[in-house]
């Protein structure tokens, strides 16, 4: 196709050239120069003819013809900017929706994680195919009597405090096992890295091997840092080595700042310890030929095995493999169902975006008969005229691709460097690749045939004969169509997006304002762990107190507390079992409640804003001495006790059978999410049950993002290595409002893409009828009609298919709103703003659809339609 | 059945000129009117050669790979675009020649046997 280069000009050079050698020889035989001129053009016969062949037989036609067709349809398409602005735009979004969501499919299922041969690495999974936890001991046993894994690795997750000299610094490091980049074939950026030779029992190996983000973020690429000392928990490592900038760790939701032997940070009682289940995961490369069900039953042979000989400390341990990256089904399966859906639903856009396409472009088609019966009727072969629709459809199809592929390259990326939890660095490559590009551009070819190919039955069906006599025949008509069911099924699904998008978004700016039974604005979080730097129990609450004080001092700050892990700081609070005052059977079946558990300095209710409702809070003096006190919330006084007024003076027993005094009552509130039902809480002195995990909670008078940098220095006078994490209570709570956020946004961005296709949708039903009845519509206007009546002509199926499908969405998002409010905190539709909304939104939608065929059907002028045609 | 001979005479009549082509090239290159000129007198003028059609011919020759052309200068100092055979023409030639004579005693054979 490509082969010949030969210009046109080059083969008629050639010919002048054989015309003047022939006329020359036929001078040479005595014919004047004008007679033999005239011989050797008749010898040669039709030049034209000669030069139409050489055209015709070459490839040049086919490319002249594209060329051609081309141009018409850029043409075309800037002459009717309307129509191709909304074309575009609508491919643009729905490619770009769909290249987004493929790259997360290719993220999370095609290229799990980023190691040589991911396609052999599996996970392990124990009992029915939840957990994933192992003891050492039992890692030990799997690793070495196993014959199905070249290897097997595991790994931990664990938030230490890193010391480097300068700045301590809160970090997320894996604890491996020593053959842990061994086994994944991991080579070293730079430096060396840990091997399992490397391990001689608890306590060896003190290395550290970076990430390479961390390295470039913490160290500046410096390449000295290899040999370096750092202190990891106060405990002394060495830096050998970081790893390659493409290995982000084995566990997709959290990429680690470093790896260390567990053998150097776990101690000997733990490393030894059979029973209990605490290592994250372990993974491995399937040998050569082994299947994953030879290897799980190999494996669930040992486990069977481990389980007699350790029947005091093991269950029953029934192996499944599963691709390493998500955990295993626990977070795979709902990932993997979630990004199917989404590109379900992408791929539905998609196709109802060509289906909306194919209807304006049949409109185009429709308007264009009379021009297509001319070329037929000029002799043009329907082909060719199919050829040029297609051209055309193409045109829009793959500029909207390439509009959609850039659009979606730039949300992607903006999602890569998106992090919704500083706490949690997530680790998903998200990055389009060339397979990415590869669908995207194959679903715009194929987008475009699909729409192009709605007006051919149009285009073969076409009577020139009968059009160019009598214009285009319309019989008007009343059946519904398939195409206008398809509209208002979309126009009802883009209603039950809007709405609920509303509806989720009221409830979301309400749970930002709502009561959650303490105060969080004007409040900072000082999250400090004593134990990462290295302090033992007896010095903890000491230093506890020495912080509170330090945090009085700071000018502005009104109040300061302490707790081990306030209400929806996203730190983990935790639950005991109490038992009432009678009871003498301390066991399981007899508890009363399972209380949350928070333990607090005096002030804390004062820091957080949450008002005591009876007695008093605590004072330094409820100590180890004193009688050991509690204050409860509403729900455990009325739980326990009956009512508020019979709990205070009363008596409880802990869950080891301590009596407890309620001394105060505080407000219900929330403690692990916005919308939860109220539960009962306890509140302890911290003085009397202890803990090294310390939130300073410090009140300000003012913006307390001022005082983070005092608060920090503070801190880090009383102790320089002493890691802080600092944060505003509203900040911390984002974790809890994540998925209400994660909802509306979706819920918004589904709504903006329902919005366009029914725009979309209803443009071109409507576009459709003002073209097919242009005659019509210039009759009646000829005949004094209004424009009013002219409009109810003209688009009055248009606007009905949008009233009874924005009205029966309307209805379905009000039934779905039930369903949302167990996502969204006060997710209501019984919202007249809500209504309004909906109302309003679906009102504009219309008229933005119908904006461009009622210009043109207004601006149809009687006189010269009625000539035209 | 009768398309079928239609198309075969025609690829006869298109191989016939091809051949020719080729043959006159086998003494070396040659422009496109001195090609004609060759055919013409070589058949002592029996052939009467439209030299118009020649180009399609020679067009199709050279796409095949069977000769291979480039711009020069005739005896008479006149740019013109000369042909010279490749070897898969060459081949090509020896293929048609004899296919051409076979046929050619096989359709003499007949019309002598009918004429008997």
């Amino acid at each position: 196709m490509f082969r010949r280069k030969r210009k046109a000009g080059d083969f008629s050079a050639e010919i002048e050239a054989h015309i003047r050698l022939e006329a020359e020889r036929l001078r040479e035989q005595g014919l004047s120069e004008k007679d033999a001129r005239a011989a050797a053009r008749r010898a040669f016969g039709n030049v034209t003819r000669a030069q139409e062949q050489f055209y015709e037989s070459g490839r040049w036609l086919w490319w002249d013809y594209l060329w051609r067709d081309l141009r018409f349809a850029l043409r075309l398409l800037r002459k009717s900017p309307g129509f191709s602005f909304v074309a575009v735009a609508t491919l643009a979004v729905a490619i770009g929706a769909n290249s987004v969501v493929f790259s997360a499919l290719n993220a999370f299922l095609l290229r799990p994680l980023n190691v040589p041969q991911s396609e052999s690495l599996y996970g392990l999974q124990f009992g029915g195919g939840h957990r994933g936890a192992l003891s050492y001991p039992n890692y030990v046993d799997f690793r070495d009597r196993n014959r199905s894994f070249d290897g097997l690795a595991m790994y931990q997750m664990t938030r230490v405090g890193l010391d480097t000299g300068r700045n301590p610094t809160r970090a997320w490091l894996y604890e491996v096992s020593g053959n842990y980049f061994d086994v994944l074939k991991i080579q070293p950026y730079l430096g060396r890295l840990f091997h399992s030779s490397d391990e001689h029992g608890a306590g060896s190996a003190p290395y550290i091997v970076l990430s390479y983000a961390y390295w470039h973020g913490h160290f500046q690429d410096d390449a000295g840092v290899v040999g370096h000392r750092v202190e990891v928990n106060k405990r002394p490592y060495t830096i050998i080595g970081v790893a390659p900038p493409e290995f982000r760790g084995t566990f997709l939701l959290l990429s680690p700042d470093f790896f260390v032997p567990m053998v150097s940070f776990e101690d000997e009682n733990d490393l030894n310890r059979r029973a209990g289940r605490w290592i994250f995961e372990t993974i491995g490369h399937l040998k050569a030929g082994v299947t994953p069900a030879q290897a799980a039953a190999d494996l669930s042979s040992i486990g069977d095995y481990l389980q007699k000989t350790y029947a005091k400390d093991n269950g029953k341990m029934n192996v499944s493999l599963s691709r390493a990256g998500l955990y295993g089904d626990t977070f795979g399966r709902p990932i993997r169902g979630f990004v199917a859906a989404l590109m379900l639903l992408a791929a539905l856009i998609l196709l109802a975006a060509c289906a909306n396409l194919g209807s304006l472009f049949a409109a185009r088609a429709a308007d264009r008969s009379r021009e297509i019966a001319l070329r037929l009727a000029l002799g043009s072969s329907r082909l060719r005229i199919l050829r040029q629709l297609f051209t055309e459809a193409l045109v829009i199809s793959l500029t909207g691709g390439a509009i959609g592929i850039l659009g979606g390259s730039l949300l992607l990326r903006r999602l890569m460097v998106w992090n919704p939890f500083p706490q949690f660095p997530t680790n998903v490559p998200l990055n389009p690749d060339a397979s990415v590009y590869a669908v995207a551009a194959l679903l715009a070819f194929v987008s475009g045939i699909l729409f192009g190919a709605v007006p051919v039955k149009q285009v073969l069906h076409t009577d020139p004969y009968e059009i160019v006599k009598s214009g285009s025949v319309t019989k008007a008509g009343r059946r519904i169509t398939f195409r206008e069911v398809l509209v208002a099924v979309q126009i009802a699904i883009c209603a039950l997006l809007v709405t609920s998008s509303m509806v989720a978004v009221r409830g979301l700016m309400r749970s930002l304002h709502s009561n959650f039974g303490f105060e969080p604005d004007d409040v900072i979080l000082a999250d400090t762990d004593l134990t990462m730097a290295g302090y033992p129990d007896n010095a903890v609450p000491a230093m506890q107190k020495r912080m509170i004080e330090t945090m009085q001092t700071i000018p502005g700050v009104t109040a300061v507390g302490l707790a081990n892990c306030p209400p929806l700081a996203g730190c983990g609070a935790s639950r005991a079992d109490i038992f009432t005052d009678a009871t003498s059977d301390l066991s399981p079946s007899n508890v009363a409640a399972s209380p949350m558990m928070y333990q607090i300095s005096p002030e804390f209710f004062a820091a957080a804003g949450a008002p005591l409702l009876a007695g008093r809070g605590f004072t330094w003096h409820d100590d180890k001495n004193a009688p050991r006190v509690a204050v409860i919330n509403e729900t455990f006084a009325r739980k326990i006790f009956g009512s508020q007024t019979n709990a205070l003076g009363r008596y409880y027993k802990s869950w080891n059978g301590t009596r407890i005094q309620v001394v105060g009552i505080v407000q219900d509130g929330k403690y692990t999410s916005l919308t939860e039902e109220p539960q009962a809480a306890m509140f302890l002195p911290i003085l009397q049950s202890p803990s090294s995990q310390s939130f300073l909670i410090v009140r300000s008078e003012s913006d307390p993002r001022q005082l983070a940098g005092a608060i920090r220095s503070s801190v880090l006078e009383l102790d320089a290595g002493l890691p802080v994490f600092i944060q505003t209570w509203p900040e911390s709570m984002d974790f809890f409002l994540f998925g209400s956020r994660m909802a509306t946004a979706s819920l918004g961005v589904l709504g903006a893409l329902g919005a366009i296709l029914s725009i979309t949708g209803i443009f071109g039903i409507a576009a459709y009828s003002v073209s097919k009845r242009l005659r019509e519509l210039g009759i009646r206007m000829a005949l004094g009609a209004q424009w009013k009546e002219v409009l109810g002509a003209a688009l009055g199926r248009a606007v009905k298919l949008l009233a009874f499908g924005s009205a029966a969405g309307l209805l379905l998002g009000i039934l779905a709103s039930r369903v949302l409010s167990s996502i969204v905190y006060q997710a209501t539709s019984r919202d007249p703003l809500v209504l309004t909304g909906v109302v309003l939104a679906m009102a504009l939608l219309g008229l933005v659809a119908t904006w461009i065929p009622a210009q043109r059907a207004l601006s149809i002028d009687p006189a010269i339609l009625l000539r035209e045609e | 059945m009768s398309t079928q001979e239609d198309k075969e005479r025609l690829e006869l009549l298109q191989g016939t000129l091809d051949l020719l082509i080729l043959r006159t090239l086998i003494f070396g290159p040659h422009h496109g009117q001195g090609i004609a000129r060759a055919i013409q007198q070589t058949s002592d003028e029996e052939l009467l050669v439209e030299h118009g059609a020649l180009y399609p011919a020679l067009q199709r020759l050279e796409e095949r790979g069977w000769i291979s052309a480039k711009w020069g200068t005739s005896s008479n100092n006149r740019k013109a675009r000369f042909y010279s055979l490749t070897a898969a023409g060459r081949k090509q030639l020896g293929k048609e020649t004899n296919k051409w004579k076979r046929l050619a005693a096989a359709i003499g054979r007949i019309l002598e046997s009918e004429g008997g």
